[in-house]
């Protein structure tokens, strides 16, 4: 079976996998980082986006052995170095952006590719952008907003309630 | 409390949040098991068979397999019963055919699994599970509901229909409406679907089931939104084990919908397969076993008739519904057609003659139960069609229409002649606020823009009603629930002044680990930082009837005040003695305990630090320790309603409809927490406007399920979507809980389809088109069909 | 997934011959490949990856003008990479699946795979492009063949797609709401000697050119020259998100907006 190594939020990890193997198994089974999560089996709902080489990638849709040599972050590797939310996961709290939490990590890596992208999204930017990231609790509503706040837009006349 | 107490009234931060933004929260699939084995389930591929022999031979000699389990083996335990027992029109109670672990003789819908492999890996148990040879002799699915009552082929053999009942309510009334009916000036008469829709919460359901031989105990992880009836279904129905050898624990959950209430057979396979086996045994469903076996929401179809004066003021109405309940009867699925369903069948309005008829019927498609609302969007959606469609027959404005026959604030409370009482509402001051926050006297400038463009602007509104709180056990009891519906909490202060709270219900999204530190917190006076909720895990919880019916808050939550009552009561006579006075001289506020007229007083934590010390303690009259346990079970159910209003754009090319503003004012009672209650409206409003327009669950007619995964059943996304504007300032508080809540988790899914069809209506009529009513989803080749049926 | 094992050359050359071997399979970006694989539709006894392959990869300009795009150029790539050079496909890829999508997903993967909705068939047969494979080249009037069907032959590899550059073009797309992919997707690009109008998403046949429109609008390019002509629904697809009658319906009003919007 093929040996892979990887940069996993700025760790060095190896393992034996095979070829079958995807990403998203051997981050949840191999080093059990099971904050990505998978929501379904065609690659849409985006639970499990993480960022390769600083590009956002479904690793559901992505074999363990093509990300070898790779630099791979996780929502688990996405705090502040004291332990403290980052300002996306921050604004995700402040705005209600989450519910049961499940789509949650992917919407972060999401957003975290957006403002990379994109330091200051329209509304309609930030909507267009998730179109790959499904969320079955929030409407979107907070989501979009919390997105817009972490930009460090003033979105305070965006409806409260 | 002032809201930066975070009590009563305060957008407090959700705590649980920092988990789960950070990659830590634990849901069943997250845990892992040390020798944990792997289900997979092999399902059918033919709606309807019957199963001739299976071979599995070959598939037990393979690579990593253990076992493989098969309908023979669950044949001498129970089954999966039905909770509500209804009776039809004539008194012969409804059809309740066996559902099995795994199906046994015969399949019955696309999905059914009729065996399991357990192996070491989950791909060895799916080599094994296409290995298995099963002869299945297929026979001609029953899909459509007409069809399937007139009988012939049954889904299940035994019964000899595919009618689980035919029930009147209220059958005394009749008579009476049908005569209404008969000699009004004005009747409207609307056929529609409400359509079938796949819950899709986005954790797909899963199960861990352990067996300790040593103490002959099990313990099942799964994705459950009530954990103690999963035991109790388990134990007392399915497999006999003793509730006292049965751990249940539901951990963090990604979202239910209603599709988590059940327990589902792979729950029981999980915990027979780790018995045989002596092995943890775990399953995590895919999408697409998602989409073809969790219980489905909706599918009625229904006539439904209005009965008015030339005036707008409303007589009588009448419906008949087909209610598909699938192959098999899922847990709440003959109450969600009926008790839930006919009883709101009056709305928010005066009228004085209401008749509900349904018809559930067997088919060969998934089971359908509760989802989101269950069974209030039917009825809501039914009525708010009807009298828009009346409006526009009468040449009235439709709101004008609906605030004609409204139930007055001081009619309250107000028995509906659908046989509830509704406690208190406000109706009129919902309009109001709802035709202020929209700017409704803006619409007629915007159409015009919208016209510019070449686009057509429509206006849709809607009240709602529905029941909540889903308890009474008095009352559900009447209604045919063979369970009591209550809940219970248990306050446990530590010596140290800590609370854990034990709680019944449960958060999959809700935010109860903060919302109900905030009541406690308030009735305390301390922090809520240093009270923590437990949930989900029935070895450490008195007991509870889970999360659904918009009832945590206003059932467990009043478990939660009854018990800190309790606790607070003992804690006076703790305080009574350390202060040396008369238990009734005490009083308590803001956390301090004080003797009237004095400047004597005792902290709440000091109060607490004694009742854990007791030196020197009134052991004769008060026992040390400081935990209290409450069952509660109201009076009745409590009523939210709202006025909803929403604009969309229909683009005439193409049939494309466009949400562009959407207005939701409800009536939830008091509120604990308004930015968690903001969000529950919106993800309510996203799932009803999904149903509206989006989301569609097609079976053909082999019933085979054609919307089957994300890439045909349409989940809205964020650019589907607006923000909304969302408001509930108008609060008649519920007079029989003791935080005067209601409830508000269903309301957005209930309020908003209606709400979406009668703007689209309004838009193509607007455009000159003579639409009346499209079927729900209006997706675009719908809407474009329906602009171009002549 | 059944069991494979995975190759990783770095040379055409070496992809090629991986691919001789029974049952390889190439890998391109994986993003439709890897669910067909996880819902066991295939059983490839290996793949072999594309994405490492330098040669594969990138955007440049021809002495004629035309854009050669590397088959193993990114969505993300194109987007970026064609901003300037083709608009019309920039903005094409830029709504290929979703950002994480369009960030493995490649060009030559899409067209190899012809998917009878795929967005890139319609901007390659309307831009009269040519398929680059490792053996040979092909006009796109020749490669495409019905739904998921091209003339590429047993371990053929596109290596890149070679497009003439239009004076003006625009491609519209009318989503299926579930999938994101085109329910009908019209390209359309006016060239010195003609206009092509390519379809997706509506024919049983995959994507195909619009004749008659062509046609009209090599004579008059604007959207109503279009008035007259219409479509027939005959074979056209039916499914739950549209009918035949409906998709031929917005095959015209596609083609209408895509030449409104080329300007």
């Amino acid at each position: 079976m093929p040996q892979i190594s990887m940069t996993v939020n700025g760790k060095e990890v190896s393992g034996e996998v095979e070829g079958r193997t995807l990403l998203v198994d051997f981050l949840r089974g191999d080093l059990r980082l099971t904050g990505t999560h998978v929501g379904c089996d065609t690659s849409q709902c985006g639970a499990c986006v993480i960022h390769v080489d600083g590009q956002s990638v479904k690793s559901c849709a992505m074999f363990a052995v093509e990300a070898d040599g790779a630099d791979v972050a996780t929502i688990e590797g996405q705090a502040n170095a004291d332990g403290s939310l980052n300002v996306i996961q921050q604004a995700f709290q402040d705005h209600h952006g989450l519910q049961c939490g499940f789509c949650t990590p992917g919407m972060v890596m999401t957003a975290a590719a957006l403002l990379k992208e994109n330091p200051k999204p329209s509304e309609a930017d930030v909507r267009q952008y998730l179109e790959g990231n499904i969320c079955r609790c929030t409407g979107y509503h907070n989501i979009v907003k919390a997105i817009m706040a972490a930009s460090g837009q003033d979105v305070s006349a965006i409806a409260a309630e | 409390m002032p809201k930066d107490h975070d009590g009563i009234g305060a957008d407090t931060k959700r705590r649980e949040d920092v988990r789960f933004l950070t990659g830590r929260g634990k849901y069943t699939d997250d845990i892992q098991i040390a020798g944990q084995v792997h289900a997979c389930f092999v399902r059918s591929d033919v709606a309807h068979g019957e199963i001739v022999s299976i071979d599995s031979f070959a598939a037990e000699a393979m690579p990593g397999v253990l076992a493989v389990f098969t309908g023979a083996d669950f044949a001498e335990v129970g089954g999966n019963p039905a909770g509500w027992l209804i009776n039809s029109r004539d008194g012969e109670p409804m059809k309740e055919p066996k559902r099995p672990v795994l199906a046994h003789g015969k399949v019955r819908h696309v999905g059914d699994a009729y065996a399991a492999v357990i192996a070491e890996t989950p791909e060895q148990a799916q080599n094994a599970a296409e290995a298995i040879e099963a002869d299945i002799k297929e026979l001609p699915a029953i899909v459509d509901m007409a069809e399937a009552l007139k009988g012939g082929r049954f889904v299940h053999d035994e019964i000899e229909t595919n009618q689980c009942f035919d029930w009147g309510w209220i059958e005394d009334n009749r008579a009476a409406t049908d005569e209404a009916i008969k000699n009004a000036p004005h009747v409207t008469t609307l056929e529609l679907v409400n359509n079938r829709l796949v819950p899709n919460a986005m954790e797909p359901r899963a199960s861990t089931g352990i067996y300790d031989p040593g103490t002959d105990e099990y313990k099942l992880y799964t994705t459950s939104q009530n954990p103690h009836l999963t035991r109790l279904l388990i134990c007392a129905f399915v497999m006999g084990i003793p509730e006292n050898k049965l751990t249940v624990i539901a951990p963090d959950v990604g979202g239910g919908f209603g599709s988590k209430i059940y327990h589902y057979g792979e729950e029981a396979l999980v915990l027979a397969a780790s018995k045989r086996l002596g092995r943890p045994v775990r399953w995590t469903a895919s999408r697409s076993e998602a989409f073809l076996t969790d219980a489905h929401g909706r599918d009625h179809v229904t006539k439904i008739e209005l009965a008015c004066e030339k005036d707008g003021t409303f007589i009588a109405f009448r419906t008949e519904t087909m209610a598909n309940v699938g192959a098999y009867l899922s847990n709440f699925s003959t109450a969600t057609p009926t008790f839930l369903h006919g009883t709101l069948m009056a709305g928010n309005y005066t009228v004085p003659n209401v008749y509900v008829n349904v018809k559930a019927v067997f088919t060969n498609t998934a089971p359908v139960d509760a989802y989101r609302g269950a069974g209030r969007p039917e009825a809501t959606y039914s009525l708010e069609r009807v009298i828009d469609m009346a409006a526009r027959e009468l040449d009235m404005d439709p709101m004008e229409l609906r605030r004609k026959n409204f139930i007055k604030p001081d009619q309250f409370p107000y028995a509906s002649a659908a046989g509830l009482e509704y406690d208190t509402g406000n109706y009129d001051q919902l309009v109001d606020k709802m035709e202020e926050m929209s700017d409704a006297a803006g619409f007629a400038a915007r159409r015009k823009e919208s016209e510019a463009k070449g686009m057509l602007r429509g206006r849709g509104v809607n009240a709602y009603i529905e029941a909540c709180g889903i308890a009474p056990s008095n009352l559900v009891g009447i209604l045919g629930s063979r369970v009591g519906l209550y809940d219970a909490a248990t306050v446990r202060v530590n010596a140290t002044g800590t609370l854990s709270v034990m709680v019944g219900a449960h958060s999959h999204g809700q935010g109860h680990e903060t919302a109900f530190p905030q009541v406690v917190a308030d009735m305390l006076g301390i922090d809520a930082s240093s009270i923590d909720i437990v949930h989900g895990d029935t070895s450490k919880i008195p007991f509870g009837m889970g999360s659904y019916g918009s009832r945590s808050l206003a059932v467990c939550g009043s478990a939660v005040v009854r018990a800190t009552e309790k606790v607070i009561a003992k804690a006076k006579k703790i305080a009574a003695h350390m202060l040396e006075a008369a238990e009734g001289d005490i009083s308590f506020e803001d956390g301090n305990f004080s003797v009237a007229g004095t400047d004597k007083s005792v902290s709440f934590g000091e109060v607490a630090f004694k009742a854990y010390v007791p030196h020197n303690f009134p052991l004769e009259t008060v026992e040390p320790g400081l935990e209290e346990t409450a069952f509660y079970d109201p009076a009745n159910f409590t009523y939210p309603s709202g006025a909803y209003t929403c604009e969309v754009e229909v683009d005439p090319d193409t049939g494309k409809v466009r949400v562009d503003r959407f207005t939701a004012v409800d009536d939830f009672g008091n509120v604990i927490n308004p930015m968690i209650v903001t969000g529950q409206v919106h993800g309510g409003l996203a799932q009803g406007i999904g149903q509206a327009i989006y989301e569609e669950t097609t079976y053909d007619d082999n019933g085979q399920l054609t919307s089957a995964s994300y890439m045909d059943y349409c989940m809205p996304r964020a650019d589907d979507l607006p923000f909304y504007g969302v408001d509930h300032s108008c609060a008649t508080p519920c007079t029989h809980n003791p935080l005067g809540v209601k409830g508000c988790g269903e309301a957005g899914a209930i309020g908003s389809p209606p709400t979406i069809v009668n703007a689209v209506i309004d838009a193509l009529q607007s455009g000159g088109k003579d639409v009346k009513h499209i079927d729900m989803p209006l997706t675009p080749n719908r809407v474009w069909a329906a602009m171009n049926a002549n | 997934m059944y069991e494979f094992e995975i190759k990783r050359p770095t040379t055409i050359a070496d992809a090629v011959k991986a691919l001789s071997e029974e049952d390889a399979q190439a890998l391109a970006g994986g993003q439709t490949l890897i669910p067909t694989l996880k819902a066991r539709l295939a059983m490839p006894s290996a793949l072999v990856s594309l994405t490492d392959i330098p040669e594969l990869k990138g955007v440049c300009q021809a002495d004629d003008g035309a854009v050669c795009i590397g088959a193993g150029t990114t969505h993300a790539a194109v987007k970026a990479e064609c901003a300037s050079l083709y608009p019309a496909l920039s903005e094409l890829a830029s709504h290929v699946g979703c950002p994480a999508v369009r960030n493995r997903g490649t060009i030559g993967g899409s067209v190899a795979n012809n998917d009878p909705s795929a967005c890139y068939p319609a901007a390659v047969l309307g831009s009269g492009a040519t398929v680059i494979t490792n053996t040979r080249e092909i006009a796109a009037d020749d490669f495409f063949d019905g739904m998921f069907a091209t003339a590429l032959d047993e371990g053929e590899i596109i290596t890149e797609l070679r497009f003439p550059v239009p004076e003006k073009a625009n491609y519209q797309k009318f989503v299926q709401p579930a999938s994101r992919f085109a329910l009908v997707g019209v390209f359309v690009a006016k060239y010195a000697d003609g206009v092509r109008v390519a379809v997706t998403g509506a024919s049983e046949d995959g994507v195909y050119r619009w004749s008659e429109a062509e046609e009209a609008l090599s004579s008059n390019f604007s959207a109503d020259a279009l008035g007259g002509l219409s479509v027939e629904p005959d074979d056209m697809i039916a499914d739950l998100h549209g009918s035949k009658d409906y998709r031929a319906h917005l095959v015209k009003v596609m083609t209408g907006r895509a030449v409104k919007a080329a300007g």
